[in-house]
């Protein structure tokens, strides 16, 4: 349960900051704070069960097939670094609300940073490794949004996008290389991952495993090649580079290495990767960090170069080395952390952190002054703190690392080199920001800061103090039990941490480090007083640049292959479409067999010939005309959708014929309804009639047609030729009556055995209905079709009074006695309808075509007495018959919940009433109603929102003076012929 | 039979085709409607031709399956034939939008520049 919610916690914090008022700072504050205390106290409570070996586990099973669970597992390592988690996170709450000025949007930073710890501890607690690259992943993503939280700046956008770039692909690889080590495991556990390194280490796929895993590592740690995404990151808030790059995301990747080191390490492909992209981190970092201007820059190339050294630590294959990296990964922590903060301050009080700039800084803030100095002593390795116990220890692993002669001596001199580099630029932050004359020209008066924005510095160096002066005690037991989750207890090697060794090779490397640096910095100071942002010789290989350039070749590369393989031409796809489907087809056809069936021909009927030589000539009718005469075409369709209705009756399938004719005629209103916004198109004008391009574009078009049209009959002759199966026929017809209850198979396989289908599908008309009602709403007719239509302005001047009289009983003119057929119709068609809905289970019939009915007979009296008449009378509101039937539907489909069966299975009741006599009624027939309100409701609103359309043009003031121009002209003429 | 069958198949798919490949999106439409009714008879042929004899299960003739219209291909169709309404009410509005804003009834928003 404490564990659930160390994880827990920080996301319903985040969840809640990011509700609260954007002013509320000191909530915000509050509230973030709790969460952190509350997650490091429970992460407290946890260590008396981890402090001997033990291991707490909670699993909530999930997909267990497919070795997928929410696993959380903490053991002395992990348990050391969600601690540091929690407690640093405490700290930059504390922090950041002083940092954060009052004009930014706090709830965003603090959602943002609780929801980072959150995915922070959950990485770390992860027993799962899956689960684990989740919350890597959502460390990258809450990373990217702090780094962006300024997003008004174009550094922040640039550097959060470099970030997410790199530590996303790094990521996936990450994934991809767990996927393997899954595979070969045989279980994404992480106990059993950790148990089975020499079978890892002894498969092929070793190799492949660790680079991928190595890619993940090293770029979310900024390691070499992939540094130069960490000091672009620094464009976030202070308090988030102290958190984020500084203290724990960046170690994510070291944590890993760590954490899988029983498993991967102890080869030299491992020594070569992650050793040698250590070493180079730790040297060109520490290079470049004694050249940066800014103090972030300097503290983000430090990170890298530390994080080099524990890479470096870890490549080693030596347990000691892995002691000693774990001891810097939290020494480096609180340093670096501390140097972070006092950064943020002196940019906040002077309103910069240019070096050049900043000056004599101790005279007006002695207290930052001093923390910073102790902080950076700590960075350098100075004895009596912590910094240097876990460097000297780094020192006395470089000279036993390797074998190789020259790498016997090469690594400690690099090792050494790197401790000279570093003392150097901690020297330059120093002295440059706080010693020397005091500065003129800052933006702001510097004075200290407000006492709560030195605490959390301020225990930071404490604790770097205490681990300094006294080891053995303060963190020699954390670290042993840490170390000793990681390699178990027989692996577990003697280690001491005491301040004196004796005068031993690792304090010459120390002090000659020490002397070198400070010698180095006197050199570049009086060399080069002007030091201008740019580390000599690396400088050029910029791996910004380098970045950019990837990222720009890709995009065009993209841009390339769009452009080579898509068109933006509607016309062109299609072609290719149906060129494709050709091809496929083509491919697919089995040339061991014969390509026609067996089976002879049946007689043919005359009268079913000539009635599809109608329909064909319809179809091929409105092939020709559809471009000039829409109003012929259209009916020409209309024929040829009553062919087939009449083909569905010929051959059997009564249900067919009567839903297509039902859809014929709302297809064909709904149709004419939308022609009258589409203006005339006249043959002679068209310009791109008689181009040799427009006929060879024509004449392929046809052949494509040919080709298709002969290809699809050839294939239905052929399958019709072929003897029938019965298969699934076969099922439902046997099926049918005994377990669905029902005489008509069609309407049973729908509503029953298939209800589920049906039901996606109603979901599916209903969305249609709704996207073409929203569609409406906001719909520009074209401008030419903006006047009353012809037939209405030939009509004569009583139906261009715009509005035609809601309370008339009935239409004066030649709508009268359509309006009288129409009126006697409904309660008739609405009978059928429901007549339809009724009987469909055992008889032709069924939801779809009553509701189709009854949208038409609707539909009939808008048509007949115009949309103002019917909406003044009823008040059919298509929306709720929408909402209904798919309500209805779904109730239909979870009554069965009720019986402890599976969702839409039929249940059945057969009454004895009296006078009626047997009823037997089933879930289906709510299902079935649920159907026909849906398709009255959709179909409804459908036609309705187009038909409303031609209502607005009324309402347009350039329609109305169009209008007034034929009325006054209407009257000319009826004075001219006065009756 | 079945030649007349698949001759009027061929002919609806081929005329739909042409239609679809065609600039104006009125065209479209109507080719859409065609096509449609050329794979709706299409699916249902698959059942085979059978006349006179529905499958609606009669109470004095067995439930030989055989005797039966294959109901499976009539199914499909008909959910398929609500399903083209809608999407062609939606491609209808979709048209008007298109041609509302972009003053152009072509496929692509725009005349083809020649």
């Amino acid at each position: 349960m404490r564990l659930v919610l160390i994880v827990l916690l920080p996301f319903l914090g985040s969840l809640c900051a990011g509700f609260l008022p954007s002013n509320a700072r000191n909530a915000e504050a509050w509230l973030s704070g709790f969460v952190a205390v509350a997650c490091f106290a429970l992460t407290l409570s946890l260590y008396p069960l981890v402090e001997d070996g033990g291991v707490v586990r909670m699993i909530v099973p999930w997909l267990p097939q497919y070795g997928l669970e929410f696993y959380l597992r903490v053991d002395g390592y992990s348990w050391l670094f969600a601690t540091l988690v929690a407690f640093m996170g405490a700290l930059v709450v504390l922090y950041a609300r002083y940092y954060m000025s009052a004009a930014d949007p706090v709830p965003r930073f603090f959602s943002f940073l609780l929801a980072f710890m959150g995915a922070m501890l959950g990485m770390v607690l992860s027993g799962n490794l899956i689960q684990l690259v989740l919350f890597w992943e959502l460390t990258s993503l809450t990373s990217f949004m702090l780094i962006a939280y300024w997003y008004h700046l174009d550094d922040a956008r640039r550097g959060a996008r470099m970030a997410s770039t790199v530590t996303g692909a790094g990521g996936l690889c990450l994934l991809a290389g767990v996927i393997v080590i899954g595979e070969i495991v045989g279980s994404y556990d992480l106990d059993r991952v950790l148990a089975s390194g020499d079978l890892i280490r002894g498969n092929e796929w070793y190799p492949a495993i660790l680079v991928l895993v190595a890619l993940g590592a090293l770029t979310k740690s900024a390691q070499f090649p992939f540094q130069f995404w960490l000091p672009n990151a620094m464009a976030a808030p202070t308090p988030v580079s102290a958190y984020l790059h500084s203290a724990t995301m960046v170690k994510a990747g070291v944590f890993l290495l760590a954490r899988l080191w029983p498993v991967l390490s102890g080869t030299d492909l491992w020594f070569a990767i992650i050793g040698g992209a250590g070493l180079c981190s730790l040297l060109l970092g520490a290079f470049a960090a004694i050249f940066q201007r800014d103090m972030k820059g300097v503290l983000a190339y430090s990170t890298i170069s530390h994080l080099g050294l524990i890479t470096l630590l870890l490549g080693m294959n030596s347990p000691l080395a892995l002691v000693a990296a774990i001891f810097h990964m939290m020494n480096h922590a609180t340093f670096k952390a501390s140097l972070f903060m006092a950064a943020g301050i002196v940019d906040h009080e002077t309103g910069t952190r240019d070096l050049q700039l900043l000056s004599g800084l101790s005279r007006a803030m002695p207290i930052t002054a001093t923390l910073a100095v102790v902080a950076a002593a700590s960075m350098a390795g100075v004895p009596l703190l912590n910094g240097f116990i876990s460097k000297e220890m780094f020192f006395a692993e470089t000279i036993f690392a390797a074998h190789d002669p020259v790498l016997r001596i090469g690594l400690p001199a690099a090792a050494t080199i790197a401790g000279m580099f570093s003392v150097a630029y901690s020297l330059r932050f120093i002295h440059q920001v706080f010693f020397g004359p005091v500065a003129r020209d800052l933006p702001r008066t510097p004075h200290e800061p407000t006492r709560w924005m030195l605490v959390p510095s301020a225990l930071l160096v404490s604790a770097c103090l205490l681990v300094g002066s006294m080891p053995g005690t303060t963190v020699g037991p954390v670290l042993g039990t840490a170390a000793e989750a990681v390699l178990g207890a027989s692996a577990m090697p003697e280690f001491s941490l005491a301040l004196w060794h004796g005068f031993n090779m690792p304090f010459v490397m120390s002090l000659l480090a020490l002397f070198g640096g400070v010698g180095l910095y006197i050199a570049l100071y009086f060399h080069r007083r002007q030091a201008h942002g740019a580390a000599p010789f690396i400088d050029r290989f910029d791996g910004r640049r380098a970045f950019d350039v990837t990222m720009v070749t890709l995009i065009r590369a993209a841009d390339r292959l769009t452009r080579w393989l898509y068109s933006r031409r509607l016309q062109t796809q299609l072609v290719l479409i149906v060129c494709i489907a050709l091809v496929a087809a083509w491919v697919a056809l089995d040339e061991s067999s014969s390509f026609w069936g067996p089976e002879p021909v049946s007689r043919i009927d005359p009268g079913f010939a000539l009635m599809w030589l109608v329909g064909a000539a319809c179809a091929i009718g409105a092939a020709l005309q559809a471009k000039y005469h829409r109003l012929a075409a259209l009916i020409m369709v209309g024929g040829t959708g009553l062919v087939t209705c009449l083909t569905f009756a010929w051959f059997s399938a009564p249900d067919l014929a009567l839903t297509q004719i039902a859809v014929e005629v709302v297809t064909l209103v709904l149709i004419l309804l939308g022609l009258r916004w589409l203006p005339r198109r006249i043959e002679m004008d068209d310009p791109d009639r008689r181009t040799v391009r427009a006929r060879a574009r024509r004449a392929r078009d046809l052949v494509l047609a040919v080709i298709v049209g002969a290809g699809m009959a050839s294939l239905a002759l052929a399958m019709m030729l072929r003897p029938r199966a019965l298969g699934l026929a076969e099922f439902f017809i046997d099926r049918s009556l005994p377990e669905g209850g029902g005489r008509n198979v069609v309407n049973v396989i729908l509503v029953d055995f298939r209800g589920f289908d049906t039901l996606g599908e109603i979901t599916v008309v209903g969305i249609v209905a709704l996207t073409v009602y929203a569609l409406l709403r906001r719909f520009r007719p074209a401008p030419e079709t903006m006047s009353v239509p012809r037939a209405q302005r030939l009509d004569g001047p009583r139906s261009l009074h715009a509005l035609p009289d809601p309370d008339e009983k009935l239409p004066e003119g030649y709508l009268k006695i359509p309006a009288v057929i129409v009126r006697l119709l409904m309660p008739m068609a609405v009978i059928v309808s429901i007549f339809f809905l009724l009987r469909g289970h055992n008889s032709p019939g069924g939801g779809f075509v009553g509701g189709l009915v009854m949208a038409t007979t609707v539909i009939a009296q808008y048509m007949i007495s115009g949309t103002m008449w019917v909406e003044s009378r009823s008040r059919l509101n298509p929306q709720y018959w929408l909402a209904t039937g798919l309500i209805a539907a779904a109730v239909a489909g979870m009554g069965s919940w009720l019986t402890a069966r599976t969702f839409l299975t039929a249940m059945s009741w057969d009454f004895h009433l009296p006078v009626i006599g047997e009823l037997h009624v089933s879930s289906v027939l709510l299902f079935d109603l649920g159907v026909y309100m849906l398709v009255i409701g959709a179909t409804v609103l459908m036609l309705v929102a187009i038909a409303h359309q031609s209502l607005r043009s009324h309402r347009k003031p350039h329609a109305v003076a169009d209008a007034t121009e034929v009325r006054v002209e209407a009257a000319a003429q009826s004075t001219g012929a006065p009756t | 039979m079945e030649i007349v069958f698949a001759l009027a198949i061929g002919v609806l798919s081929g005329s739909g085709v042409w239609l679809l490949l065609r600039p104006r999106t009125f065209q479209v439409i109507m080719g859409l409607a065609l096509l449609s009714y050329a794979i709706n008879l299409f699916i249902f042929c698959m059942g085979r031709l059978k006349v006179g004899s529905p499958p609606i299960i009669h109470a004095d003739l067995e439930s030989n399956p055989a005797l039966y219209a294959d109901p499976v291909p009539q199914a499909l169709v008909l959910t398929a034939i609500v399903i083209s309404f809608a999407t062609t009410a939606l491609f209808l509005v979709v048209l008007l939008a298109a041609r509302g804003l972009t003053g152009t009834d072509h496929v692509d928003g725009r005349e083809r520049d020649t």
